[in-house]
C-alpha cells in the first residue's frame, strides 16, 4: 500500500490546478451521483435521473478517449485522425463479450451464436469470436486489439518518418477501410446494425440502476486513471523527450534519441486508452455499430482537445465534456444549428483560441486578461490595420 | 448438292416474293384462318403450313395471337377472332379486317401444345425475316437461332439471298449456320457451319458450341464427328480468348473512368495542397457547391428555357467555377491567411467549413438527393459486337477530365498569373520584394484550385447523387490520389487517378467493391511507407521546408 502512495502521490500532489480540479470533480462525482441516483425517489428533487447517470457516463468516455488523443497530439505532436478506429475496437471487443452473454435469450434462442449469425445462416462461431465469453479475456482483447493495430500501424508509419498531415491523412485513411470493413455482413460483426440487444454484463442486468451506476464510477475511476497514467508519462523523462520530438523532430532524432520508438510507445499506450474509453461506452449506450469508425467522428475527437486546450491533459477532458454537452443540448433543441456550431467552434478555436480554455485560463487568473488576449489575438491578425 | 440447294432456295424466294407481292384474297385466308380453329393439333399444324405458304402480310400477326394465346374462335359460326385489350378491356376483332366485333356467342379459346408453339415460332420467324424494317429482320433471324427449326433452313437461305443490309446478313448467317450445324449430316458443311459460328462468338454461339463438347453419361460424346469437335474447340479457344481481351478492355475503360472521376476531384486538391501547401478538408464541399450549381442552372433552365436544357452543362460548368470558385476565396481571406505554416490547425479549421457549408446546403436545398439531368447527348452508349459497352456520359468525363487538366497546366504554365503563383509557392519574399501582390496570388490561387473542385461537382452530378454529403465520398480518395502522385506534381496527380482508378476496377471481379477499395487503401497506405514523397516526388530544397 505504502509503495502505491509512494507512486501516485507524487503525481497527485505535482499535477496541475485543472488536473487536481478535474480530479476532484471526479471523486466528487463517484460519490454524489450514486448517493443522489439511489437514495432518493424519483419524485424528490435531488434525485438524478438514470438517464442523467447515463450520459454523464458517455461524456466521461469521450473525456477519457479526448485525453488519449492530447497524449500524442498535445506531447508528441502526432495528429491522429484514427483515433475513433481504436475507440470503437475496444467497443467492438466488449460487445462482442457482452453478445456472448445474451446466451439463449436471443430472438432465435441459439445458445451460442448470436441473432446476427443466425439470421445470415452462419452454422458455427467464426474462430475470432472464441473465448469472448470470458469476461476477462474480452478485457484483454480491450487493450490488445487498438494496441496491437496502433502498434503495427505506427511501426510502418514512424519508421518510414511519415509525419504531419500526411500522417493525418493516412491515419484517416485507416479508419475509413475499417469503416468499410466492418459495414460488410461477411466480417461477422454485425454488419450495418453492429451489435446490440445487450442483456447484461457479469450477471448484471445493464438495464438495472445500480448497473448503471456501477459503469459510470467505473467510468470515473478509468478516467482518473488514464489522466494520473497519461500525467505519469509526461511528467517522466520520457515525456520530456515526447515533448522534444513534438517541438524539432529532427533535432531529437540528432541527440541520439530513437524518435521511432517513442512515438510507437505513446501512441500504442494511447490507443489502448482509447480502446478502454470505447469499452466503457459501449455498455452505456447499449449498440456499437461501424458508423463510430467514420472519419468524422475522429476528427471531432480532436475539437475537443483543441477547444479545451491541447498539451494540458485535463483541458482535453474538459473540452470533451463541454462540446459533448453542447451536442446533447443543441441536437435536441435545434438540430439544424450543431453542425453550424461544431463547424464555427473548429473555425474559432484554430484562429482565436490556438491554445484552447485551459491555455486561457491557464495562467490568468481573473477573466479580463483572459478577454485581453483574445482582443491581442484579434489585433495580432490584422498587422497592417492595428492602429 | 450445294448448288441444287442454292436453286431450290431461289425459287422458294421467288414464290414468297410473289406471294407477298400479290395478296391472297380474303376469301381464301379467311378460310384458311378458319382452319386454326380446328381440334386436332396436327390439323391447326396442317392449318398453320397453309397459312404460312400464302406469304400473307397479316398472317404473322394472327400467328402471333395464336402463339400468346389471343386467338378465339366464336362457337355459332366458327369464326375466329382476336383478342386485344383497350383501356383495360378486351376487345375481339376480325384478324384480317381489324374491326372490332360484338360479339355474343360463346368464345372458345384456340388451345395450342408446345410442338405447335415450336411450329408458330418458326413460321413468324421466317415471315418477319421478309419484314421491311432490318431491325425486325436481325431480331427475327435471332429468333431462329435460338429456335434452330430444321423447317427455317429453306426460308432462312432465301431471305439470305435476298437480303440488302450487311448486319441483317450476318446475323442471318449465325442463324443458318447454326441450323446447319444441328440438323445436316454433311461434315464439311458443318465444320464450315462451326466457322462461319466462330466469327461471331458471343455468348449464344458458345453455348451452342459447347454442347456439342459435352459427354454423354456412357462415355459418347454429345458430337460424334471428331473433326467437328475439334474445330468447334477451336473456335471455342479463340471465342475465350477473346472475351477476356475485351473483358480486360471494358475493366480498363471503367478503371479510366474511375480514374477520370478521382482525376476530377484530386486535380484542385493538387492546387490548393499540393501547390500551397494548404490542407482543404472543405474541398469535397467544393465539388459539392459545383453539383448544387449545376442542378439550380437546370432548374432555372427548365422553367425560363426548356429549349437549351442540353446546353445546360455548358452553363454551369463557368457556373460552378464562379460561384465555387468565390467561396474559395472567401475561404482563404477570411480563414486560411492566418493559418499559414500550421497545417494541422488549417486542417481543423478547414473540417469546420466543410461542416457549415454541409449543413448550409442541407438548409437550402434539404437532406435528399436532387435530381440533376442528363442533356440528350451524354445518354446512350457506344455498343460493340464485342460485348462492349462504352456510355457516352463516361466517355464525356474522361475527355472532360483530360481538358481541364491540359487548361490547367496551360494556366500554370503559360500565363502570366501562372507564372506569379509559381514564384510565390517557390520564394514568397523574393516574389514579394519583385512587386508580386502574395497575398492576392495566395487567394487567387485557393480560388482556382475550389473553382476546378466546382467545375468537378458539374460533372460528378452527371454520374453521382447530388446530395450534401457529395463532396465526404470523395474527399479521403483525393488526398491518396495527390498524396500518391506526389504532391506539387500535376502529372503525379494524374497518373495517381488513372493507376487508382484501374487497380480499383481491376480488384473488383476478385474481391468485390468493398474489399477493392479496402485492399487499395491499404496498399496506398503501405506506398505511401515506402516513398512518403509520392510517385513523382519534388527534389530539391522545396521539399525539407
Amino acid at each position: 500500500m505504502s509503495s502505491h502512495r509512494g507512486f501516485i502521490l507524487p503525481y497527485l500532489t505535482s499535477a496541475p490546478l485543472g488536473g487536481r480540479i478535474l480530479l476532484g470533480v471526479l471523486a466528487l462525482l463517484a460519490v454524489l451521483v450514486p448517493f443522489l441516483n439511489l437514495a432518493f425517489p424519483p419524485e424528490s428533487a435531488l434525485h438524478v435521473p438514470t438517464y442523467v447517470v447515463a450520459l454523464v457516463g458517455k461524456y466521461l468516455c469521450f473525456a477519457l478517449l479526448a485525453i488519449s488523443v492530447d497524449l500524442i497530439w498535445g506531447y508528441c505532436g502526432i495528429l491522429s485522425l484514427g483515433h475513433g478506429a481504436f475507440f470503437s475496437l475496444g467497443g467492438y471487443a466488449m460487445g462482442m463479450y457482452l453478445m456472448r452473454q445474451i446466451g439463449d435469450r436471443g430472438v432465435y434462442k441459439d445458445p451460442i451464436l448470436p441473432d446476427f449469425m443466425v439470421f445470415l445462416n452462419w452454422k458455427e462461431l467464426p474462430w475470432y469470436w472464441y473465448g469472448f465469453d470470458s469476461f476477462p479475456f474480452a478485457m484483454l482483447m480491450v487493450l490488445l486489439a487498438p494496441g496491437l493495430l496502433a502498434l503495427v500501424f505506427g511501426f510502418f508509419a514512424f519508421r518510414s518518418r511519415v509525419t504531419g498531415v500526411y500522417l493525418s491523412i493516412i491515419t484517416q485513411a485507416m479508419t475509413f477501410a475499417l469503416l468499410l470493413a466492418f459495414f460488410r455482413n461477411d466480417m461477422g460483426f454485425g454488419g450495418n446494425n453492429g451489435l446490440t440487444d445487450f442483456k447484461d454484463i457479469l450477471g448484471f442486468n445493464l438495464q438495472s440502476d445500480a448497473t448503471r451506476i456501477g459503469l459510470f464510477v467505473a467510468s470515473a475511476l478509468a478516467l482518473a486513471g488514464g489522466y494520473l497514467l497519461s500525467l505519469f508519462i509526461v511528467k517522466s523523462k520520457l515525456g520530456r523527450v515526447l515533448v522534444a520530438i513534438r517541438d524539432a523532430e529532427s533535432r531529437a532524432r540528432f541527440l541520439g534519441y530513437r524518435v521511432e520508438h517513442y512515438k510507437l510507445f505513446v501512441f500504442t499506450v494511447s490507443a489502448m486508452m482509447a480502446g478502454v474509453a470505447g469499452a466503457l461506452y459501449v455498455p452505456q449506450v447499449g449498440i456499437i455499430n461501424p458508423s463510430e469508425f467514420s472519419p468524422a467522428n475522429s476528427i471531432e475527437i480532436v475539437v475537443w482537445v483543441a477547444l479545451g486546450g491541447r498539451g494540458t491533459l485535463h483541458g482535453a477532458a474538459l473540452g470533451a465534456v463541454l462540446v459533448n454537452f453542447a451536442k446533447t443540448y443543441l441536437t435536441g433543441a435545434a438540430p439544424e444549428f450543431w453542425l453550424y456550431f461544431l463547424g464555427a467552434l473548429f473555425i474559432l478555436v484554430t484562429i482565436l483560441l490556438p491554445k484552447g480554455i485551459a491555455g486561457l485560463l491557464g495562467n490568468a487568473p481573473d477573466s479580463w486578461t483572459a478577454f485581453s488576449k483574445i482582443g491581442a489575438r484579434l489585433s495580432s491578425l490584422f498587422p497592417g490595420r492595428a492602429p | 448438292m450445294r448448288a441444287a440447294l442454292r436453286i431450290i432456295a431461289l425459287v422458294i424466294a421467288a414464290a414468297l416474293a410473289s406471294t407477298a407481292a400479290a395478296q391472297t384474297d380474303d376469301a381464301t385466308l379467311t378460310k384458311l384462318v378458319a382452319d386454326l380453329g380446328q381440334k386436332s393439333f396436327s390439323k391447326k399444324s396442317k392449318a398453320i403450313d397453309a397459312l404460312f405458304a400464302t406469304g400473307d402480310p397479316r398472317v404473322a400477326a394472327i400467328l402471333e395471337a395464336m402463339l400468346s394465346r389471343n386467338l378465339y374462335k366464336q362457337k355459332s359460326d366458327n369464326a375466329i377472332l382476336v383478342k386485344t385489350k383497350k383501356d383495360g378491356k378486351s376487345v375481339y376483332q376480325n384478324p384480317l379486317t381489324k374491326t372490332a366485333i360484338e360479339t355474343t356467342s360463346k368464345l372458345k379459346k384456340v388451345r395450342i401444345n408446345n410442338k405447335l408453339r415450336k411450329k408458330l415460332r418458326g413460321a413468324i420467324g421466317s415471315l418477319s425475316l421478309q419484314n421491311k424494317d432490318p431491325v425486325k429482320r436481325i431480331a427475327a433471324a435471332d429468333a431462329v437461332f435460338k429456335s434452330r427449326t430444321k423447317g427455317m433452313l429453306a426460308p432462312l437461305e432465301a431471305a439470305l439471298s435476298s437480303e440488302p443490309d450487311d448486319a441483317v446478313r450476318d446475323r442471318m448467317r449465325r442463324a443458318l449456320s447454326a441450323i446447319q450445324l444441328v440438323h445436316k449430316s454433311d461434315p464439311e458443311v458443318r465444320v464450315a457451319a462451326v466457322k462461319t459460328l466462330g466469327e461471331f462468338a458471343d455468348p449464344e454461339v458458345r453455348g451452342l458450341l459447347n454442347s456439342l463438347l459435352v459427354k454423354r453419361g456412357d462415355g459418347s460424346h454429345a458430337e460424334a464427328n471428331v473433326t467437328i469437335r475439334a474445330a468447334a474447340e477451336e473456335v471455342l479457344t479463340a471465342a475465350e480468348r477473346s472475351a477476356a481481351f475485351w473483358g480486360t478492355v471494358q475493366n480498363l475503360f471503367q478503371g479510366i473512368s474511375l480514374g477520370s472521376v478521382l482525376l476530377l476531384a484530386a486535380i484542385g486538391l493538387a492546387i490548393t495542397f499540393g501547390v500551397m501547401g494548404v490542407i482543404n478538408m472543405a474541398h469535397g464541399e467544393m465539388v459539392m457547391l459545383g453539383a448544387y450549381t449545376t442542378f439550380v442552372v437546370q432548374d432555372i433552365i427548365r422553367t425560363t428555357a426548356p429549349g437549351l436544357f442540353d446546353l445546360s452543362l455548358f452553363i454551369a460548368i463557368p457556373a460552378a467555377f464562379l460561384v465555387a470558385g468565390a467561396v474559395g476565396v472567401a475561404i482563404e481571406r477570411g480563414v486560411i491567411r492566418f493559418l499559414y505554416g500550421r497545417p494541422l490547425e488549417t486542417l481543423l479549421a478547414t473540417w469546420g467549413i466543410s461542416l457549415v457549408l454541409q449543413q448550409f446546403v442541407r438548409s437550402v436545398f434539404g437532406p435528399t438527393n436532387r435530381e440533376v439531368g442528363t442533356p440528350s447527348w451524354m445518354q446512350g452508349a457506344i455498343q460493340t459486337a464485342e460485348g462492349l459497352t462504352l456510355t457516352y456520359n463516361r466517355i464525356a468525363i474522361i475527355v472532360f477530365s483530360l481538358m481541364v487538366m491540359g487548361v490547367l497546366l496551360l494556366v500554370l504554365r503559360r500565363t502570366w498569373f501562372g507564372l506569379q503563383m509559381r514564384a510565390v509557392t517557390q520564394n514568397r519574399p523574393m516574389a514579394s520584394a519583385m512587386g508580386i501582390r502574395t497575398g492576392w496570388v495566395d487567394a487567387m490561387t485557393f480560388g482556382l484550385g475550389s473553382g476546378i473542385a466546382g467545375i468537378a461537382g458539374v460533372a460528378l452530378s452527371q454520374i453521382d447523387n447530388v446530395s450534401p454529403n457529395l463532396g465526404q465520398s470523395y474527399i479521403i480518395d483525393s488526398f491518396l490520389v495527390v498524396v500518391f502522385g506526389g504532391v506539387g506534381n500535376l502529372w503525379g496527380t494524374l497518373v495517381g487517378a488513372l493507376s487508382l482508378g484501374v487497380v480499383n476496377k481491376f480488384l473488383e471481379p476478385y474481391a468485390g467493391a468493398v474489399l477493392g477499395k479496402i485492399f487499395v487503401l491499404v496498399v496506398v497506405i503501405l506506398f505511401i511507407q515506402k516513398r512518403p514523397r509520392g510517385l513523382f516526388a519534388l527534389k530539391g530544397r522545396a521539399v525539407e521546408s
